[in-house]
């Protein structure tokens, strides 16, 4: 059978069919210019209620960074508190319109609203929606997400969401307060809670909408819009981890969601879903009707919260993966085994559930069912952590910002795991539940895990979107700061935790005896290290707007990147698709530092002759020369 | 590019060869997955609460299950109503597919109609969703299948409506979308089969 | 225009969709109804003529249920017919839904003691 032949065009070799479709867009888009009326979108249509992936993820991404900042707010006031336990603080005065004394009920309206905030206004719509929206169709080929208007729907579910969550810690503070049982949410008190706490469900039925309209697209997207020749066996880790991800939300979130209207109306409706028999509060029966079971909405709430762990971590471990290839300049050590283990891990995390419930008073069969699956869950995790160090080995590493981040996400995350162990563990649980050593564990996973790795995708893809760098010493500057502040915070929890010093405590467990010395021993050290941190991300703040404008100027591909978003142009225009002519996949993923190559890297849809693509720029700049 | 201005997003009409499906039919699925896990953790709770339960109400003594019956009749033939829509849609006669879809969506206003009758009588009996976890979860489960069948009827009044004009230029892709909202409503009448025995019946 | 012209590409599932296979399906539409209805009515007749044990009652109409539901399922939602994705989705669904029906509900008995 014949070669087919490629025309030149431009800069770029392509097709004689591609060409031709292309020839015919720029004569239909030139003939649209003539006629004077082009394709005007309004403000409102293009930037607001956009339907084009990478606006709405650059909005996701935009949100959801104030909401973390807010998050990380709330717990500068928490450490201040649990440092200085009988300061008056400014800042807490104005925060609950007091003298600055913090009381125990504010107290744990900073927790609850700190944790899910972080959690479910944060890390996932920055890591699903703003990483995965902008990266997904580019990476995978395709002009946008298979259903633009239902992704539009998501970002404005999860914003008024995000503000009912946000107005409920300021308008309610002369009313109860928002909400303040935990962001677990447990009744009975989250049923006897102020209107707070009602608040906090609505919000989290809007939160979770968006979720799982986002999650049929990002399914539907990866398996429908794949380009051609980008088979599963090519795609990058980030996509897997992302599909593997919206699974997870697909099928966890909806029992979350049917447990809040229950709670909703146990709160509203008087009914007694959680609510036991005979319930005394303030020396009073309750008068509802009773018979309800508190444990219900623990199982309803950690069959979802658990795979909610897995939606945290996976999209992180995809922009590590992507990150460390990239910069190591070799392909994924064991990409199958990655694969698999992730796939593994997606299913084991709908059944490790009640290990999050080990001291509720379940019988010893089904704690020993929940302890075996935590303990087989972990090794998924192994896996991808030893397959990422293992592609460290023999590459020749660049140092830069974004590798660092992925770099340091490599131990934490390792720590954080580990630390997790005991826990799973239904007899060293005994000890360590509900102490500090939990909130050491978690937090290591999420925030020196997850948020480094988020720093890493900033780092790398803020070129992509924006067509400029971050600037790198400023980047190096808040890498180094914030990974000694942040194990300043979250180390010495684990010697609070097996001191015996308990979680939600609003003066840091000062009041107990035997956790007394730990305490004071530690959390002013911990709150002063917490400072530290907040100064440390001053230099990023500062970095992010300012590059946005003035930073340096980068083309389609500044780090020699291999997978298909660096073929389309620098910052690729909104509403004009994502390539002019869909790129033909010919290789995997990596293809980095293969013998006899001029270059060190092939991008995913350079062709048999090795030749480097130019950028296949979107139909707004037409390609004919 | 589409007549529109909006770039054509692959698969919305034809099937991908290599899944052998159209981009809204997996994503429906999809959907309809996670709404078996909604409605499944409903259950999941009315199995845990009336196990833990001392006693638990009789349904059939509690509840009226004459008009039930009815809705569940009016539940089926809405479905083959719709599926007759579609069917009649494949075929090209899109005037009688247009009545096939009114018949279901005049059967989603029986079904709301007789379930609001049902909510009154028992509101006359002093039965409210507080009154014990019985009543709470029949209302909560029926309420939000209720909630479910609504939004199926505005959906097709929608199609019947403004939405019917797509079948103009892009036939092949508005008999999609009937297959898509027939799916859903399938799956609607598909947790009231479930529901019906459950609570009136058991 | 344009989508005129891509529509009119592809009438590639011609034998699935000929007149006489759609009017075919039609006719077991309403065989399937029928059935549907006979089977409703039992469901009913079952709880009201016969004095089923608790157990065995809520077993036979559990029975009843899953065979309507398949039958709307598998004709009125076309299961029957439809590609391996689908399928692998559902029983996936199908797998978590059993895990969440059973656990919860064991731990329950568990502690008061199995009935």
């Amino acid at each position: 059978m014949a070669q087919k032949r490629q025309v030149r065009v431009g800069s770029q070799w392509m097709y004689a069919k591609d060409a031709e479709k292309a020839l015919g867009e720029a004569l239909r888009v030139m003939k649209e210019e003539e006629a004077g009326h082009g394709h005007h979108e309004s403000f409102i249509t293009k930037y607001v209620f956009s339907q084009d992936h990478k606006w709405i993820g650059v909005q996701y991404g935009f949100t959801a960074l104030c909401f973390l900042l807010f998050g990380f707010f709330l717990m500068i006031m928490m450490r201040l508190q649990l440092g200085w336990p009988s300061e008056h603080f400014k800042i807490i005065g104005w925060f609950f319109k007091s003298d600055g004394g913090m009381l125990p009920e504010q107290y744990n309206q900073l927790g609850a609203m700190h944790g899910t905030i972080m959690v479910f206004l944060a890390i996932v719509p920055l890591a699903v929606g703003a990483f995965g929206n902008y990266v997904v169709p580019l990476q995978i080929g395709a002009p946008d997400m298979a259903f633009p208007k239902l992704n539009m729907a998501s970002y404005w579910c999860y914003l008024p969401g995000g503000i009912i969550m946000l107005m409920s810690m300021f308008l309610l503070q002369t009313k109860g307060g928002a909400a303040q049982s935990g962001w677990t949410s447990y009744p009975p008190l989250s049923v006897i809670a102020s209107q707070g706490q009602t608040w906090w469900l609505v919000g989290m039925i809007f939160l979770i909408t968006s979720s799982l309209l986002g999650s049929v697209n990002f399914i539907v997207t990866i398996i429908q819009l794949r380009a051609k020749g980008m088979t599963w066996d090519r795609l990058p880790f980030f996509v897997w981890a992302q599909f593997v991800t919206s699974f997870l939300l697909l099928l966890a979130f909806p029992p979350l969601e049917a447990a809040g209207v229950l709670q909703l109306m146990d709160r509203v409706a008087g009914t007694s879903f959680f609510l036991p028999s005979g319930l005394v509060v303030s020396g009073e029966v309750l008068k509802n009707a009773g018979g309800g079971n508190p444990l219900l909405w623990q199982h309803l709430f950690w069959f979802l919260a658990h795979p909610e762990v897995y939606v945290l971590i996976l999209p992180a471990m995809g922009i590590v993966a992507e990150v460390i290839a990239n910069n190591t300049r070799k392909s994924l050590w064991g990409y199958r085994s990655m694969v698999g283990a992730s796939v593994f891990l997606g299913f084991m995390s709908f059944v490790v559930w009640a290990h999050h419930m080990f001291m509720t008073g379940m019988g010893t069969v089904i704690s020993a069912f929940f302890q075996t699956t935590t303990m087989i869950i972990s090794i998924p995790s192994v896996i991808i952590l030893s397959a990422l160090f293992l592609t460290l080995w023999g590459a020749s590493i660049r140092f830069n910002t974004p590798m660092l981040f992925a770099l340091a996400f490599l131990p934490m995350f390792g720590i954080g795991g580990l630390t997790g162990l005991p826990l799973g563990l239904a007899t060293t649980d005994i000890h360590l539940h509900d102490t500090y050593y939990v909130i050491g564990h978690f937090h290591y996973v999420v925030a020196p895990g997850t948020i480094f790795a988020m720093f890493a995708g900033i780092y790398y893809w803020f070129p992509k979107i924006t067509g400029r760098k971050l600037n790198d010493t400023l980047g190096k500057i808040h890498f180094w700061g914030s990974l000694v502040c942040i194990n300043g915070i979250f180390m010495p929890m684990f010697y609070q935790g097996l001191a015996g010093v308990s979680r939600r405590l609003f003066d840091g467990g000062i009041q107990y005896a035997h956790a007394k010395a730990a305490a004071s021993a530690t959390n002013p050290f911990m709150s002063q290290a917490a400072i530290g941190l907040f100064i440390f991300q001053l230099p990023f703040i500062y970095n992010f707007f300012k590059s946005i404008k003035w930073g340096e100027r980068v083309g389609a591909n500044p780090w020699q990147a291999t997978t298909l978003e660096w073929a389309a142009a620098a910052s690729p225009p909104i509403g004009h698709g994502n390539f002019a002519v869909p790129p033909v996949v010919h290789r995997g993923p990596y293809e980095y530092s293969l013998p006899g190559m001029t270059e060190d890297y092939l991008p995913q849809n350079a062709d048999d002759t090795g030749a480097i693509p130019a950028p296949v720029v979107p139909s707004h700049a037409p390609v004919v020369a | 590019m589409s007549a529109d201005g909006h770039m054509e997003i692959p698969f919305t009409v034809d099937s991908r060869p290599d899944t052998g499906l159209y981009n809204g039919k997996l994503g429906v699925w999809l959907f309809l997955a996670s709404e078996v896990m909604l409605f499944g953790a409903l259950f999941s709770s009315l199995i845990l609460i009336r196990t833990g339960a001392a006693k638990w109400p009789e349904g059939w003594k509690e509840l009226h299950v004459l008009p039930a019956t009815i809705n569940t009749f009016v539940l089926i033939a809405s479905s083959v109503f719709v599926v007759m829509a579609w069917a009649n849609l494949r075929l090209r006669k899109p005037q009688v597919a247009r009545m096939w879809i009114l018949a279901t969506l005049l059967c989603g206003f029986a079904f709301m109609g007789i379930k609001a009758y049902e909510y009154s009588l028992s509101f006359h009996h002093h039965h409210f969703p507080s009154t014990n976890n019985f009543f709470a979860i029949y209302f909560t489960m029926t309420g939000l299948h209720g909630l479910h069948v609504l939004g199926g009827m505005i959906v097709f009044g929608y199609f019947l409506t403004k939405g019917w004009s797509m079948y103009d230029h892009e036939p092949r892709r508005f008999t999609n979308r009937i297959e898509i909202v027939g799916l859903y409503w399938h799956f609607v009448d598909l947790v009231w089969i479930f529901l019906f025995p459950t609570l009136y019946l058991l | 225009m344009t989508d005129h012209v891509a529509e009119s590409h592809h009438d590639a599932h011609d034998s699935h969709d000929s007149p006489e296979n759609i009017k075919k399906e039609m006719t077991r539409y309403i065989g399937v109804f029928l059935a549907l209805a006979a089977l409703t009515g039992l469901t009913v007749w079952v709880r009201f003529s016969l004095d089923l044990p608790e157990h065995q009652a809520i077993i036979v109409a559990l029975i009843i249920a899953t065979v309507k539901g398949s039958l709307v399922a598998a004709f009125f939602m076309h299961l029957l017919s439809e590609k391996k994705l689908i399928y692998s989705v559902l029983i996936l669904t199908v797998v978590f839904f059993a895990v969440l029906m059973w656990l919860p509900v064991h731990d329950v008995l568990d502690k008061f003691g199995y009935k």
